[in-house]
């Protein structure tokens, strides 16, 4: 038997990988092969997938990008004993591109079938669970704490103090959300690891249910995420039949259930208190706050809402102990943080390190630079609501308080990089057309200052008094970002400011055509 | 394929009650209306609104907020083009114009024949394999012009 990885990860199925693991499977029955076929999660390395590995002796043995129709001559060259060939990577773990990382959170993903609980027994999974369960509430909380996780949905609030507020709480019945919304542009951790080692979120979630005395959690998946949808699906009905989940959490006397639900196509849904609207089945409005969800949240009672990578972090936390987490990062940003590198990129994917790598480091020397071969001018950091960087704030290290000092923000830990063709006046357009399409509504500066914002840099690339309706802009901006009731509104005004500042030369109010030049 | 078939009073009945034991059902049972029928119907509205307790504005409020729910029918299958940040850093705005030619339809709009409907979607989570695209349930990372014509070809099937 000769094992053949083949990517299940929407980066490689996008590129055509259930294509190329059907052909694997024809081959292996027309030729008797003796393949066995394993649909991974991804490593990371998009630019490379569908990237397919052979098990050989010599370790797992990698080729990519794979195209659909090249299985049989692939397989005449040899790869299923790791020859020579022009596709071939080698051993992943040689790459340099992973070799630089520390693989905490991800470090099973497209290693293991992702929907094979003896694989994640094998690779460390469910320590965690145990552990959690045998020291019960207030030592998990206390690990937690002390591990300095931050939310990696974006605000970068302590995990462990909104664990301890619902472990406090009182209420009929408690709730574990994990925020599976995962909108901003330039971000797919929380997909990848939900297609790519499911079962680190569900036991994540369980940890939480543990230390908080939840019972039942919800996954809020997004709609745009078919593949994660199934994976996920799949995933908790195993947990289930092997009694991860269910009335008896791992042979204990916990209670603990999973259930997926899907999005309907709102950005706003992923900030918690709309998304906790939506999850009742209303409009995703965002609500007041207080009372925070984590008093009163799903179905007025007390609720940990979590981004998939906060939840994900947790079990190797509990497993291997918060120290080892806490002495790696910077500042108060501790522990690893999976980059995500898109858009106008070489090399594109996720990249997990210790916080505390500078933006220049990252966007030249991981990611390569840019696809096009031409200079990068701007990157994106941390979604639609986040700034754009020149090369000139590239020393800037990634660190929450080190981004903030400069008027940015490491949100979800997507860069999305951009070359010099790159029309800032045309992202500032776009950054208000955003705001407009995906606002709630419920706020004046926000629903109304998104769509003056949009038609008035629309007259600025018009050349329409240009001086006077740049002022206007940064007008609303300050409006939006002291008016509004959410970073939606709030943080629209980062990637206008960002792109007025640091690139000036763009908002003179030529044309856009020429303004590109 | 979006499936397209016509209202039927038993039908959103049965899909009703397959969720009415979930907490917030709400949701779940747009989706399964919208994945039956294509659309929302009028008159869904009123019996989720029956089911549910609630008043018909409300419903409505419901699924009007969300941009996957729609009132009314649109094409037989829907192609997705990825507007976000990420896609135009690789090249989107052309992909999405070149779309737009190739089917005679601005986004938002439905060919003619009644079978694509163009709309935008803002990210994928392909944003490493831009510029990306979804027709129906399937994805579709590093559109190019060649990946163009296939799935316009496809969706005309
Ligand atoms: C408009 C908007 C969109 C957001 N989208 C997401 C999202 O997709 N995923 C996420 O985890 N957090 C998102 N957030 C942040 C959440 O409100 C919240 O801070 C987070 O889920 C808390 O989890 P954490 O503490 O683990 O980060 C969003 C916030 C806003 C204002
Ligand atoms: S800022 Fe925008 S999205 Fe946020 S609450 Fe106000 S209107 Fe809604
Ligand atoms: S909250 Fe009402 S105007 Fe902002
Ligand atoms: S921005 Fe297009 S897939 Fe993420």
């Amino acid at each position: 038997m000769t094992k053949l990885f083949i990517p299940l990860d929407s980066f490689a199925v996008a590129c055509g990988a259930d294509a190329i693991a059907e052909e694997f499977a024809q081959l292996n029955t027309d030729r008797g092969l003796s393949l066995e076929i394993v649909r991974n999660g991804s490593r990371g390395m998009a630019w490379l997938e569908p990237m397919i590995e052979v098990e050989t002796p010599d370790g797992r043995i990698a080729y990519g990008p794979i195209e659909p129709g090249e299985a049989d001559a692939l397989v005449d060259a040899g790869i299923l004993s790791g020859a020579g060939h022009p596709k071939r990577i080698g051993k992943v773990e040689d790459h340099p591109f992973f070799a630089r990382q520390t693989r905490h959170t991800f470090k099973r993903c497209g290693v293991t079938d992702p929907l094979s609980l003896d694989d994640y027994r094998a690779h460390g999974g469910l320590k965690g669970l145990e552990r959690a369960i045998g020291i019960g509430p207030q030592a998990i909380v206390a690990e937690v704490t002390q591990s300095g996780l931050r939310g990696r949905g974006g605000a970068g609030f302590p995990t462990g103090i909104k664990w301890k507020t619902v472990a406090e709480a009182k209420g009929a019945r408690k709730y574990i959300v994990a925020n599976a919304d995962e909108g901003d542009s330039g971000t797919f951790a929380d997909r990848m690891i939900m297609e790519g080692d499911p079962f680190c979120l569900i036991e994540g979630m369980a940890i939480a249910g543990v230390a908080t005395g939840a019972t039942k959690g919800y996954i809020y998946l997004r709609s745009e995420y078919p593949v994660a949808i199934d994976v996920m699906r799949e995933a908790i009905s195993r947990a289930h039949q092997a009694s991860v989940l269910g009335t008896s959490v791992m042979g204990s006397s916990r209670v603990f259930d999973i259930e997926v639900r899907v999005g309907a196509g709102a950005y706003v849904c992923g900030e918690e208190t709309s998304l906790l609207d939506s999850l009742e089945g209303k409009r995703g409005q965002v609500r007041f706050k207080p009372p925070l969800p984590a008093i009163q949240g799903l179905f007025g009672m007390p609720t940990v809402i979590n981004n998939v990578i906060s939840l994900a972090s947790t079990p190797e936390i509990l497993a291997a102990g918060a120290e080892g987490y806490k002495e790696l990062g910077m500042g108060r940003s501790r522990g690893t943080i999976p980059i995500q590198l898109g858009g106008n990129v070489k090399h594109g994917g996720l990249f997990e390190v210790p916080f505390g790598m500078t933006l220049g480091e990252i966007v030249n020397e991981v990611a390569g630079g840019t696809a096009s071969g031409r200079p990068v001018r701007a990157v994106q950091v941390g979604g639609p609501l986040g700034a754009y960087f020149p090369v000139s704030l590239f020393d800037t290290p990634f660190d929450y308080e080190a981004f903030a000092a400069r008027d940015g923000l490491i949100g979800h830990a997507g860069i999305v990089i951009f070359d010099d063709t790159v029309d800032m006046l045309g992202q500032a357009r776009f950054a208000f057309e955003f705001c407009a399409i995906e606002s709630c509504g419920k706020c004046t500066p926000c629903r109304v200052g998104a769509v003056r914002g949009y038609e008035t840099v629309k007259k600025i690339i018009d050349g329409e008094k240009p001086a006077e309706n740049l002022a206007l802009v940064e007008d609303l901006c300050n409006t939006m970002k002291f008016g509004s009731l959410c970073a939606l509104g709030g943080f629209t005004p980062y990637p206008v400011m960002s792109a007025i500042r640091h690139f000036p030369e763009d908002f003179h109010g030529t044309p856009m055509g020429v303004a590109a030049e | 394929m979006v499936s397209q078939a016509r209202y039927d009073e038993g039908e959103v009945a049965e899909i009703i009650a397959d969720h009415a034991g979930l907490e917030g059902p709400m949701l779940p049972i747009l989706h399964g209306i919208q994945e039956r029928f294509g659309h929302v119907p009028e008159a869904a509205v009123r019996q989720i609104a029956a089911a549910l307790n609630l008043t018909r504005a409300e419903v409505h409020g419901v699924v009007t907020f969300y941009h996957d729910f729609h009132k009314e029918p649109r094409g037989r299958h829907v192609l997705k083009v990825c507007r976000a940040e990420a896609c135009q850093a690789a090249g989107s705005d052309a992909i999405a114009d070149a779309i737009e030619r190739a089917l005679g339809v601005k986004f938002g709009e439905t060919t003619d024949d009644g079978q694509i409907t163009l709309e935008a979607v803002y990210c994928l989570g392909l944003c490493a394999t831009a510029p990306s695209a979804m027709l129906d349930r399937r994805i579709v990372g590093r559109m190019n012009e060649a990946k163009i014509g296939a799935l316009v070809e496809e969706a005309r099937l």
